[in-house]
């Protein structure tokens, strides 16, 4: 993992939270198992277990007794309503204040996000 | 809370005149991997002894599954211990080293220990003392993991161990500990290669335990904020700073977090962790009585 990044289960959660947005991970499908994830990540299998239950605090996933965890009905939309909300903070302020330092003003700044966006 | 797997209570270890220990009080929780770090000579060695009946502290309490490690077969039985510098009877092949452990474990694993000289390349029919010095840390490590001992130690396993070879080390280790944990003590100096796998942490320096800590909580201890030199001392205003650089208006420190508390990224300040082998070496460092000079700390937060 990056050691760079946050605490390690916080890593661990982001990515699962990720293949569920993403669709790769889809409700009610069986999510990761500890040993899977610590093996895979190579990371101690408790911090990999902290990372899954901080996901079933979140309502993200929920246990099935003795078979293992899976991804929640309604999951995703959930997830999608929290990136969203966090959208502004991680990308749009960073990107205003880059803008700013380059004298790049916020109408010049529109106009190359319409750019980009119908190149894409 | 079930009882740690080893406790030391106010352990001091003398040799002629030379105190190695002083005053160590720690213990390895049961079914956890704790890192023993520290530089060269600080007493993790002698930790080690200590803990797997080799020695008798000078003063103090050395308790492992409950008992006093010295002598005690009950204790040893369920204890491996892997040391740098492993040494085999001269005339002992590699069969005869895996042999004779598996006599001596009664949790030993054949066919772990079947699929594990296999990873690792071992000729079973070659003299140990014909082996390169990396073979024959490959036999301690397979004799290490296939015992499943309740209480693994392993020592500076790696001596001469390609990078290849390590992280097959750590994999297996990993794997085997996740389908039958156990107590695991790992004493190293490449923090950065394991420092993913570790839970808990001690860290000795000159003789003493500085850092006894949940390897998360360590982590989370300290951050660096870097950015205007104006924000980032408004920033740190309430923290202890460890160390702060300025260049051309721009600056970085290291500070102390207070747990809970979040340094706030405020005003163009960027605020990133610091990796576990920096904090060790901080950590280190800061402990002795001398306070790190410019250029260590310059080393430090790099």
């Amino acid at each position: 993992m990056n050691e760079d990044a946050g605490p390690i289960f916080r890593q661990v959660a982001d990515l699962i939270e990720t293949a569920v947005v993403d669709g790769s991970l889809p409700e009610e499908s069986q999510a990761p198992s500890t040993n899977e994830l610590a093996a895979f990540h190579r990371i101690n299998p408790a911090t990999a277990a902290k990372g899954l239950n901080q996901l079933v605090a979140d309502g993200v996933l929920y246990k099935r007794r003795g078979v293992g965890m899976f991804v929640a009905t309604g999951a995703r939309e959930q997830l999608l309503k929290r990136r969203r909300s966090e959208f502004a903070d991680q990308y749009v302020r960073p990107l205003l204040a880059e803008a700013g330092k380059l004298g790049i003003s916020v109408r010049e700044l529109n106009a190359m996000l319409t750019e980009e966006g119908e190149r894409q | 809370m079930t009882a740690p797997t080893v406790a030391l209570e106010g352990v001091t270890m003398q040799f002629r005149g030379h105190t190695a220990l002083t005053d160590v009080t720690t213990s390895f929780r049961a079914g956890t991997i704790t890192g023993l770090l520290g530089r060269n000579g600080a007493g993790k060695t002698t930790l080690m002894q200590l803990v797997t009946g080799h020695r008798v502290p000078t003063s103090g309490s050395v308790r492992v599954f409950g008992e006093a490690p010295f002598e005690n077969d009950a204790v040893l039985a369920r204890t491996v211990f892997v040391r740098e510098s492993q040494r085999y009877p001269d005339h002992f092949r590699v069969q005869d080293a895996v042999t004779a452990a598996a006599r001596l474990f009664p949790d030993w694993d054949a066919d772990l220990a079947a699929d594990l000289l296999t990873d690792f390349d071992l000729p079973r029919k070659r003299p140990i003392k014909k082996l390169s010095r990396g073979m024959t840390s490959a036999v301690g490590i397979v004799i290490g993991l296939a015992a499943r001992a309740p209480l693994t130690l392993f020592d500076e396993p790696y001596l001469g161990l390609d990078a290849v070879a390590r992280q097959l080390f750590y994999d297996r280790l990993l794997a085997d500990y996740a389908e039958h944990p156990r107590t695991i003590v790992l004493s190293t100096h490449l923090i950065e290669e394991i420092s993913d796998l570790l839970e808990h942490v001690v860290l000795v320096d000159r003789g003493r335990v500085v850092v006894d800590a949940d390897a998360e909580t360590l982590r989370s201890s300290a951050v660096t904020v870097s950015g205007p030199s104006d924000q980032v001392d408004a920033a740190t205003r309430n923290y202890e700073v460890l160390h702060r650089q300025t260049l051309a208006g721009h600056s970085r420190a290291l500070v102390r977090t207070v747990p809970g508390v979040d340094v706030l990224m405020d005003g163009g300040v960027t605020v990133e962790p610091v990796p576990l082998q920096q904090l060790v070496v901080a950590m280190s460092r800061d402990a002795g009585a001398a306070t790190p000079t410019a250029s260590e700390l310059e080393e430090m937060v790099r």
